[in-house]
């Protein structure tokens, strides 16, 4: 035994040289041996597999490749028995602009762009501060500029946000900022405050800045993938802080905040998006005072809002759930008010757990605003079907699909990556 | 909490505006009034615009006739009969492709989830990539994917693909099949099954106690399934075995008889199933990946194969922390089955939809719809929560 251990690997057991691993333990053959053909019923379940999926891609190649048709000028030169990839060629600037005025349509793909730039941006976790907010005021001002074309801002905007970061300044930096800075969040909210009932009871005029460098181009004429973008990326901003506030209300003492949050979140939860869409296109405008006529884009993005706020609070949930008891009895032994104790101590807690879940939240909506279709939105689905109904074209809906599909996949997946990267990265601090 | 604690030990002398629990009333008082004056200038609204419109409300309209033809029900239903029964129709529409799709996307994705779990490598890289492109295409592109290729692959009824010696018909207009002719024994013979379930369910009770008490295994499932299998049978032997068959036949430019199953249902389930499989089956996976490796030694220890630790150790295990979302799942079938609409399969919402078109009375069909769909999800819920229960471990 010594001799053998001291003589080192060379020599097995009983001074005999020891032999090399069997060959089909090893290299390709070992990975094969192990993954593929361990037993015998693996055996055969690989090669039914395997004879399964070469026939399939050998029909799908021979379909989509070899018989493909790359141009033709209408759909009749199409009929080699292959897909007719001319049809995407022809069609591919109405599937992902819709009826935009065609010289116009680089301007939805830099908004597309500008869209796709401001979300990679955010993915990089050192702009998870202020520079979030400039990035999007930027990034939307860009987006919605290029889409409408022109842009007019009420001057009652400035008096909201003036109300909304005084008072939330007065709020989170009580007992905490030099009286200087406290008494500038006080001005601006007051002269929000002041100016916004001026504007309400009609005392201040309507007056406000527009900027108009294109032609104006009305939602009724957007389409495509802008529209999805915007639908699914807008409806989750909104929804975040309204799925925030619900979420802190269901977890409130207050009987009657928790009954009204418990309500909506069921209520909504309970119920397909399509009823809440079609709620929004026939039902809103007889909820509003006749005459007043709100955009059909816009009432599908309130419903999505909606909808997508139920789900985030539920999420949300999670988050604040996970936090243990003794964060919130610290922050309230601080003498922190409520805003502070949320806003400084819970929130940036609960929210670290629940941006993975949050991002596959937003990859269903993603998918989901697809249904708007049924309301009679363009989104991207919708350029896609209504492409196929051009009769110099018809008869080829599998390859507009599976071009819509990859489009979908590449956005979804790429997504979903950056999910499962985050959920490690994030818990890198907690994994032993 | 900061409310209870110092509601609780009250005695301290605190200004009104700093007490916690007026406070609290003051802003509960002032949401509330806010939600209140919002929900009065919509109802408002509402009454002054129906007014204006002249739209008349209440449910009155159900008994009147619908006056459209609705293509696939499963009661008795014509153009003369009223909103009612087509709303009706559309709930068992809805609920019909629903259990289908719950009950064979469950199977179908748990077999998908342990495939991705193989030890055969091919098998789980296929079910991972099966997954990944399910899950990441919206579900109405599928809907849309399958009907057209159902409707464009397939040849029309004349040219039908005729599949077991003329019995059975594949054509565009759908899956043809003979069904048997209508016999007064059938009402029995459903009650013979429920006998038969009963029974099965005795059988497994008494092998369970017998192998807890022996430790002799009893093939409860086999004789459970030729129990629940066999009294039926015997009833329709009993009953003369009637076997007259209706079958399809082709009659001018569509078929006639037997029993058929109908391409937008067919769309609408497999859309319904392959998605939601994908999902199941990412749900079924994390939560065997969950269970500790120690089980699944300690089964190879005991000398189980592969297939008896997945279906006596793993799984048993793992449906504790596969049932909360596996149920929300459920709902998702449940709500997504409303996509119907945009494949022209006739369940509850398409069926209201044209109702709002012909009454111009939205409110109303629209809270219908919210309270059906309410109800089914509020059921659901509540059965995958009992379930839930009895599956939780029993600490002692």
């Amino acid at each position: 035994m010594t001799d053998a251990a001291q003589t080192g690997p060379a020599h097995g057991v009983g001074g005999r040289p020891q032999l090399a691993p069997p060959k089909l333990e090893t290299g390709v053959l070992g990975w094969m041996h192990h993954n593929l053909f361990s037993s015998w019923a693996n055996g055969v379940t690989t090669i039914v597999l395997i004879v399964a999926t070469v026939s399939f891609l050998s029909s799908f190649l021979d379909w989509a490749v070899v018989r493909a048709t790359w141009t033709a000028a209408s759909g009749a030169e199409c009929r080699g028995g292959g897909a007719c990839w001319a049809l995407i060629h022809e069609k591919y600037r109405y599937i992902f602009f819709g009826s935009f005025p065609y010289e116009q349509q680089w301007r939805p793909l830099f908004a597309c762009l500008a869209m796709i730039a401001m979300l990679l941006i955010s993915s990089d976790r050192r702009t998870w501060n202020w520079r979030l907010l400039a990035i999007w005021t930027v990034g939307s001002f860009i987006t919605f500029l290029l889409m409408f074309g022109q842009l007019h801002f009420p001057f009652v905007l400035f008096l909201i946000i003036a109300l909304v970061g005084g008072g939330g300044g007065m709020a989170i930096r009580s007992r905490v900022a030099e009286s200087g800075e406290l008494n500038a969040y006080r001005i601006a909210a007051a002269i929000g405050l002041v100016g916004v009932v001026l504007r309400l009871t009609g005392i201040l005029p309507p007056f406000g800045i527009t900027i108009a460098p294109f032609s104006y181009v009305e939602t009724g004429s957007w389409g495509g993938l802008p529209v999805t973008l915007i639908l699914a990326t807008y409806g989750l901003a909104f929804a975040f802080p309204f799925g925030i506030l619900l979420a802190l209300g269901r977890r409130s003492n207050l009987p009657l905040i928790k009954g009204l949050s418990v309500g909506f979140i069921e209520l909504i939860r309970g119920v397909p998006l399509i009823s809440l869409l079609i709620m929004a296109s026939v039902m809103l405008p007889l909820f509003l005072p006749s005459g007043s006529n709100i955009d059909k884009f816009l009432r599908a993005q309130v419903a999505v809002i909606l909808f997508a706020g139920a789900y985030i609070a539920e999420i949300v949930r999670g988050g604040l759930q996970s936090l243990p008891k003794g964060q919130f009895e610290a922050a309230d032994a601080m003498a922190l008010n409520y805003v502070q104790k949320t806003a400084l101590i819970i929130l940036p807690q609960a929210l670290r757990v629940v941006i993975p879940p949050l991002i596959n939240t937003f990859i269903g909506f993603f998918k989901d605003t697809s249904l708007v279709l049924i309301i009679g939105i363009f989104d991207f689905l919708n350029t896609a079907n209504s492409a196929l109904v051009d009769p110099a074209w018809a008869g080829f809906p599998a390859e507009v699909y599976l071009f819509a599909a990859l489009v979908y996949f590449i956005f979804c997946f790429s997504m979903s990556r950056y999910s499962k990267y985050l959920e490690i990265e994030l818990n890198k601090g907690t994994r032993r | 909490m900061a409310v209870e604690a110092i509601g609780s030990t009250a005695r301290v002398k605190v200004a009104p505006w700093n007490d916690p629990v007026i406070r609290g009333w003051v802003f509960q008082i002032v949401v509330v009034g806010l939600v209140g004056a919002l929900f009065w200038f919509l109802i408002s609204n509402t009454i002054d615009n129906l007014q204006r419109q002249k739209i008349a409300s209440g449910f009155h309209y159900l008994e009147r006739e619908a006056g459209f033809e609705i293509g696939d029900t499963m009661i008795p239903y014509s153009p003369a009969s009223t909103y009612a029964r087509a709303i009706w129709v559309g709930i068992l529409n809805t609920l019909r492709v629903a259990v289908l799709g719950i009950i064979i996307s469950t199977v179908f994705g748990t077999l998908i989830g342990v495939g991705r779990l193989s030890r055969n490598w091919l098998l789980a890289k296929i079910c991972e990539w099966y997954v990944e492109a399910f899950r990441n295409v919206p579900l109405l592109l599928w809907l849309f994917l399958i009907y057209k290729m159902i409707s464009e692959a397939f040849p029309g009824p004349r040219q039908a693909i005729r599949l077991l010696w003329d019995s059975v018909f594949l054509s565009n207009r759908g899956l043809y099949f003979p069904i048997p002719m209508g016999d007064p024994i059938h009402k029995w013979m459903a009650v013979g099954l429920f006998v038969g379930l009963a029974a099965a369910l005795v059988i497994k009770r008494w092998a369970k106690a017998r192998q807890d008490a022996t430790g002799q295994p009893f093939p409860t499932f086999r004789v459970g399934t030729a129990v629940t299998l066999g009294v039926p049978f015997v009833v329709w032997l009993l009953g003369g075995a009637p076997h007259r068959m209706s079958w399809p036949e082709l009659t001018g430019f569509n078929f006639t008889g037997g029993m058929v199953i109908q391409p937008e249902f067919t769309a609408l389930l497999v859309g319904l199933v392959l998605y939601t499989s994908a999902f199941i089956a990412e749900i079924v996976r994390s939560g065997i990946l969950a269970i500790n490796k120690g089980q699944s030694e300690a089964a190879a220890a005991i000398g189980l194969t592969r297939g008896q630790e997945m279906r006596l150790i793993l799984l048993p295990q793992a449906m504790r922390v596969i049932v909360p979302p596996l149920t929300s799942q459920y709902l998702n079938i449940t709500k997504n089955s409303s996509l119907a609409i945009a494949i022209g399969y006739p369940d509850l919402v398409a069926a209201v939809n044209v109702t709002i078109n012909q009454t111009g009375q939205a409110i109303e069909n629209i809270l219908l719809i919210m309270a059906a769909y309410l109800t089914v999800s509020l059921s659901i819920s509540a059965f995958m929560n009992w379930y839930n229960k009895r599956l939780a471990l029993k600490e002692r």
